[in-house]
């Protein structure tokens, strides 16, 4: 093996290096079980770093310096936030029901890192080759809103319980354009397998890469896939559940110490596999985007653009003010599915026009005119029915 | 008083109305996530609905008017700083336009042109401060407030040069200004009334033509002007309903006459006027600004009748009011001929734009009550003096 | 088109995130201690008392007249005036404070007092560097820690300290050309005395002349 291909399957290799040490019959076992130390390791400390980048981005933008105390530039931040949260009195309200209110972060948690399983992080560095990998992400994201609300339930007030009903409400009516945009994929590449649609995304034509965003129905579907996963982890500007949201402080208010600190790591990661997904079905995975930049490793093209996502869902936290819930709820219901849903026409007739005289440059201008056309005049139409719009002003004379 | 009157949470209570659904009421403050300072509101909703709004506040209370009655007419003019803490030099020219009118003292020229300068700046300052708050409750998480306070800060820097202090100022005298102008100020005027139509156009590509803000702000809060002139409101949330009424044309107070701005008038009354009416006189305080500084005079600052020490006005009432950043600043005096005043009275814009808080929120959803209560842009050392 | 608005104000905030690497307008950070932003000339914390010269006690100017006590607005200051006098920069007798102390957790820096003094004994430091452990009497200033020289003031506020010396530098050439006319004026009443007959029983007839300039 050449060195470059070495050091793209380095992990690989170090896993198979230890799992020689122990005897054959317990071989696959220990290659789960490194694979799961790798993932547990790696995306919790992806969330520390985010949490300093992210106030530090946030700093910058406002200009001002982030937090820069601890540590050189302020990296070992989360450090001390970490301790700060372990050493918080955990508060249990006395009309709480324990074990649900116990269990609620955990739930959490371990569906977050179940979704894990199955993203390929790099060439041949996937946790379970699953077939139907697309449907058990889903699958298991959809039970992420069930620990938000057990948390709302347990805590016996009556303003968790709103706030955590809000959320729920606002994560289902989300879920309907995720899968719909999503769906495109799965049509166009013919397999349900996460591995297989970053395959079917890694040719090069000269030197620009096959990703689909780089389709009309791609792009549209991206645009969905990015809008949705905004709402379904709760981040700005759809961040009205656990926002300062006036009244009702959110479904983890009765939560303190270390509970909180695994709610905030459970959205967060959530934030990364709903992130390393659209990177999967869209960016091309571990692809590289150009041809010549092949020789950096597939897992380094992964974090990469994990990276680029996290920016830009920093660069949104800092610019956007926040909707409000029936706003967010109109949204997604009158405007994003009845775009996805023209998504999906869109895509089945590039697949059509590309098999017969029609194909190359034709379709995709009729692709995209169509979709740039039902963009605008749907957004017209969302505009106009709360009489919203640009005003002028007069003065007085 | 009541033990429950001095919490600061009160948990939420469920009364039955008269429909036979239930009321869930809710005090929302003194601790608020919004940033305008200690003050209650008591919320019964129905649903999601507002149906019921009782502002509570006093919090702040410090007796304002009554030190006045004790203090002499001098000792008063640093108080009226902490008033509206944010625009110390336009309280300092309203209480001193009250005492020149009972006293008729003459203000020279170049303390004209120099309340006019101090005044426009504070009024910038003040309207970026008061987008910048707004949408901070919005949840733009401060951006936009952290780029209006990068700004403000250049403007308390010069108060600074010239009063001694960036907010507290206690500046205006009986009959002119304090001080004179340290050398070299004008140029640093110049120069950041230079730096801020830049900042202006960059407030507005960040915010105006924003969907978000336009979804949470257009057709939100709408307040009619006839119960606007009815409820006495003025500054710019009547004008944002569209009623012309600005002091400085209609007074003529101190020397506007001589500089040509506009007055911006809305058409709807809702939150998004009024944030765009504080941009507009932004843009026209600049315009102010552009044409004072040039021209003015030089001369003497004070009047040479007025005294520091052992002022005596004769008997006799004054009212003396401005166009302030948040309204109409009034001072009431009565003399009595003594070295106190016998009453002494402030007209707070921010109480008086208050009382209309329920009939803009009935029916709200109750996530807009906050966003409602931010753009009337009150400051609680005004409300409870 | 839906969306427009919202990409000009992420081009807004990316090209503040981009400025504040590169130009000191977008990164506006002092970092307080370590760094300090140049103190403004003309700010005013809280009041101190002047000396001339090197002897706080001799060259205080304050002659406890106590009309800042009665001005000051929430009436932080607290004087006591001696039984004794001592000269003052021109030479005349005055007062002095005994006591002179200041509540500064009371102080509201108005500068009132500055204002009403008139005799330039009450200035404003620039120090807010003040906080101490002892609550009640740590912020009660007495008047030896008041005291500061005019070295000082002319440290602090150069502009304001040389208008403040060349006024007094006025009045002291004022009243020494006052005080040198008296004295000629004496000298020549004593003169005049010496000359005239001194008359023992009867009255003098004629009043005595009057000197020219007394």
């Amino acid at each position: 093996m050449s060195f470059v291909a070495k050091l793209d399957q380095i992990f690989v290799l170090l896993q198979h290096w230890i799992a020689g040490f122990f005897p054959l019959w317990l071989q696959p076992l220990v290659m789960i079980v490194l694979g799961v130390i790798a993932i547990v390791a790696a995306f919790p400390g992806i969330f520390a770093l985010t949490t300093v980048l992210e106030r530090k981005g946030l700093g910058r933008i406002q200009n001002r310096l982030g937090p820069n105390r601890v540590g050189p530039l302020g990296i070992l931040q989360p450090v001390a936030d970490g301790i700060k949260s372990l050493t918080k009195e955990d508060i249990v309200p006395l009309s709480a029901d324990a074990i649900v209110h116990f269990l609620a972060p955990l739930v959490l948690v371990v569906a977050v890192f179940l979704g894990f399983a199955v993203l390929p992080i790099g060439r041949n560095m996937v946790l379970v080759n699953l077939d139907a990998g697309l449907l058990f992400f889903f699958a298991i994201g959809a039970s992420t809103e069930l620990s938000i609300f057990m948390a709302g339930w347990s805590s016996r007030n009556k303003y968790s319980l709103l706030g955590a009903m809000r959320a729920v409400a606002q994560m289902i009516s989300y879920e309907v354009p995720l899968l719909l945009s999503s769906v495109v994929v799965v049509m166009i590449t013919g397999s349900l397998s996460t591995v297989k649609i970053v395959e079917a995304q890694s040719g090069f034509t000269g030197f620009l890469p096959h990703w689909y965003v780089f389709t009309p129905w791609g792009f549209a579907g991206f645009a969905l896939f990015v809008v949705a996963a905004l709402a379904e982890t709760n981040r700005s500007p759809f961040d009205l559940p656990e926002g300062e949201s006036e009244l009702v402080a959110g479904y983890f208010t009765e939560y303190s110490g270390f509970k909180f600190a695994l709610f905030f790591l459970g959205e967060y990661l959530g934030m990364f596999s709903i992130a390393g997904f659209a990177i999967t079905l869209f960016l091309g995975g571990w692809g590289a985007p150009f041809s010549f930049l092949e020789f950096v490793p597939s897992w380094a093209w992964f974090f990469l653009k994990l990276l680029g996502a996290i920016a830009f869902f920093i660069w949104l936290r800092g610019t956007m003010p926040r909707l409000r819930q029936d706003q967010l709820m109109n949204f997604a219901w009158k405007f994003m599915l009845p775009m996805a849903l023209l998504n999906l026409v869109v895509a089945g007739a590039w697949r059509f026009l590309g098999e017969g005289p029609l194909g190359g440059w034709v379709r995709w201008i009729i692709c995209s005119l169509v979709l740039l056309t039902a963009y605008v005049l749907l957004g017209r139409v969302l505009m106009r029915n709360q009489n919203l719009g640009p005003r002028s002003y007069r003065y007085a004379d | 008083m009541s033990a429950t009157a001095f919490k600061s949470y009160r948990p939420p209570v469920i009364e039955p109305s008269e429909e036979g659904d239930e009321l869930l009421e809710v005090a929302m403050g003194p601790h608020h996530p919004s940033t305008h300072g200690v003050f209650r509101m008591d919320v019964a909703l129905d649903g999601e609905r507002v149906v019921r709004l009782k502002p509570v506040f006093g919090y702040l209370h410090r007796n304002h008017e009554k030190i006045a009655e004790t203090a002499s007419y001098l000792a008063s003019m640093p108080y009226t700083d902490r008033l509206d803490y944010f625009c110390s030099l336009t309280n300092n020219w309203a209480y001193a336009l009250a005492v020149e009118k009972l006293a008729g003292f003459q203000v020279p020229e170049r303390a004209e042109y120099i309340r006019v300068i101090t005044a426009e700046l504070t009024r910038i300052q003040n309207h970026a401060s008061a987008i910048g708050f707004l949408t901070q409750e919005m949840g733009a998480s401060g951006t936009p407030l952290m780029y209006a306070f990068r700004e403000r800060e250049k403007i308390l820097d010069l108060f600074e040069e010239l009063t001694g202090s960036r907010m507290m100022c206690n500046y205006m005298r009986f009959g002119g200004c304090r001080v004179e102008l340290p050398k070299g100020w004008l140029e640093r005027v110049q120069k950041v009334v230079d730096g801020l139509p830049k900042f202006i156009d960059e407030t507005e590509a960040l915010l105006t033509g924003n969907e978000i803000l336009m979804a949470r702000s257009q057709g939100v809060g709408i307040l009619k002007p006839d119960l606007a002139v009815n409820a006495g409101i003025t500054g710019p949330m009547l004008r944002a309903t569209g009623v012309n009424y600005d002091i400085r044309k209609i007074d003529h107070y101190g020397i506007y006459d001589r500089f040509k701005f506009r007055v911006p008038l809305g058409d709807h009354g809702d939150i998004y006027d009024r944030y765009m009416i504080r941009v507009l006189e932004m843009r026209e305080s600049v315009e102010i600004l552009k044409q004072a500084i040039p021209d003015i005079p030089a001369g003497p600052i004070m009047d040479p009748k007025s005294k520091i020490r052992g002022f005596r006005p004769k008997v006799g009432e004054a009212y003396g009011r401005i166009e302030a950043p948040k309204g109409e600043l009034g001072f009431y005096l009565i003399s009595d001929g003594t070295g106190n005043p016998y009453r002494y009275r402030v007209r707070p814009p921010s109480l008086i734009n208050l009382t209309v808080l329920e009939d803009m929120c009935l029916g709200q959803n109750v996530a807009d009550v906050v966003l409602i209560f931010g753009s009337v842009d009150i400051v609680l050392g005004e409300v409870d003096r | 088109m839906l969306g427009e608005g919202m990409l000009k104000g992420l081009a807004e905030t990316a090209e503040n995130f981009a400025g504040s690497f590169v130009s000191k307008e977008r990164m506006t950070t002092v970092q307080y201690p370590e760094e300090r932003i140049a103190p403004i000339e003309n700010t005013r914390d809280f009041p101190f008392l002047i000396f001339d010269g090197t002897d706080p006690l001799a060259g205080l100017r304050c002659v406890a007249c106590q009309i800042c006590e009665k001005e000051c607005p929430p009436k932080c200051i607290y004087i006591t005036k001696s039984t004794d006098k001592k000269p003052d920069f021109v030479g005349k007798p005055q007062n002095y404070p005994t006591r002179f102390d200041i509540d500064i957790s009371v102080c509201m820096s108005c500068q009132i007092c500055v204002e009403v003094c008139p005799f330039e004994a009450i200035k404003m430091d620039t120090q807010f560097e003040l906080s101490t452990t002892d609550r009640f009497g740590g912020l009660l200033l007495d008047r030896d820690q008041l005291s500061r020289s005019n070295e000082y003031y002319n440290e602090i506020h150069p502009t304001e300290a040389a208008e403040v010396d060349a006024r007094l530098a006025e009045e002291k050439v004022k009243a020494e050309a006052k005080a040198k006319a008296a004295a000629e004026a004496a000298a020549a009443k004593a003169a005049a005395a010496a000359a005239a007959p001194p008359a023992v029983t009867a009255p003098p007839k004629e009043p005595i002349a009057k000197e020219p300039g007394a």
